[in-house]
């Protein structure tokens, strides 16, 4: 069966976003009251398993594998069934 | 791992050829000077396609050089497609190279590939220890910096220089600043330092820690860290690039003074290596 995983991955806190800092600032800059900016990388996964249940635990071995590393990333997934 | 030298002739030294197998992948763009600095120091050199490393391993060959570029574009994270694929692959392999007596460098996105392999800091073997994030600047950053020889002599490629020297070299990296785990970086570091596998750190012209300072350290890096070895000594990864300053024409102030310096100084870092190999 056909699964979709959307994974996000950013950094974890106490770690500086440099991204996330100076988007804060463009948005600032539009006049926007902005206090803190945190840029996040999302996957749209489509993987195939026999269940739910294993598309999860595939998709968490992904996330623990290569989409993020483990010092300075948190990440978090759904995973949802695709049609037939 | 072949020694060589080892069937001369009664009575005559032979020097034995240290060979360098120079890793590339889509992407890597520093394979080139990384060639030249090593045969400059008397390397011999190959240059191979990582998926041939994969399938043949790395007999033959006595030094591993990761070299600098955007493997993999980069994706992900810098380094991490290419480490994940060596640790996935030849994560004992790389181990029984080093303990036989092998080295391995990483420079710049060779660093990065060090660190997501779990090679570097390299406390438990294979395990992610450290990262190389985005620099605090959130752009590319090209310049020449200052580094302060941290080691004590464990490292293999800095034993030609002393500890407490000043060298130069640029770096050109957007995911450079090393770090430990928040909230555990003291109990890291300590962890390095214990081991001598502090490298390089960024310092002004005088050698004086940048302290975080941009542009000294050009990416905040903690600790202004900018090179470690693993405990072995063997496995080098350091941001800057010194085959971008082994020849005297290659510095930005070649052309000033009355007698232009022959040699940069990333030249001895190449030339420790194949010196201790040989």
């Amino acid at each position: 069966m056909r699964y979709l995983s959307r994974v996000e991955v950013r950094l974890k806190p106490g770690y500086l976003d440099p991204e996330g800092e100076s988007t804060r600032r463009a948005l600032q800059d539009l006049r926007y009251r902005v206090r803190r900016v945190g840029v996040a990388k999302v996957y749209e996964i489509e993987l195939t398993a026999s269940s739910l249940q294993e598309a999860r635990k595939l998709t968490e071995e992904m996330c623990r594998k290569l989409l993020s590393n483990p010092v300075k990333d948190d990440y978090s997934f759904e995973v949802r069934k695709l049609g037939r | 791992m072949g020694g060589g030298g080892g069937g001369a002739e009664e009575g005559v030294e032979e020097p034995s050829m240290v060979r360098a197998c120079i890793v590339r992948a889509g992407g890597t763009n520093c394979d080139g000077e990384t060639k030249v600095a090593l045969e400059e120091a008397g390397a011999e050199v190959e240059l191979v396609h990582f998926r041939r490393v994969l399938e043949r391993g790395l007999r033959g060959c006595e030094v591993l050089v990761i070299p600098g570029g955007f493997s993999f574009g980069d994706r992900v994270r810098a380094g991490a497609i290419l480490g994940k694929e060596l640790a996935g692959r030849m994560l004992s392999a790389l181990k029984d190279f080093v303990e036989d007596g092998g080295a391995i460098l990483g420079i710049c996105n060779g660093f990065q590939v060090l660190v997501e392999a779990g090679l570097l800091p390299g406390f438990r073997w294979g395990e992610v220890q450290a990262a190389l994030a985005l620099n605090d600047s959130a752009r590319f950053e090209c310049r020449w910096t200052y580094l302060r020889v941290e080691n004590g002599g464990k490292c293999l490629f800095t034993r030609g220089m002393g500890r407490g020297e000043v060298v130069r070299m640029p770096v050109a990296h957007a995911e450079g600043k090393f770090l430990f785990p928040a909230g555990r970086e003291r109990e890291y570091l300590r962890r390095l330092l214990e081991k001598d596998q502090l490298v390089f750190r960024y310092c002004d012209g005088k050698g004086r820690p940048a302290g975080g300072r941009y542009p000294l350290n050009p990416n905040g890096s903690f600790f202004d860290i900018a090179g470690i070895c693993d405990p072995t000594g063997r496995i080098m990864g350091m941001m800057p690039h010194p085959e971008r300053a082994v020849f005297g024409w290659q510095l930005p102030d070649w052309t000033k003074g009355e007698s232009p310096p022959l040699w940069g100084d990333g030249r001895k870092i190449f030339s420790s290596l194949v010196k201790e190999l040989r």
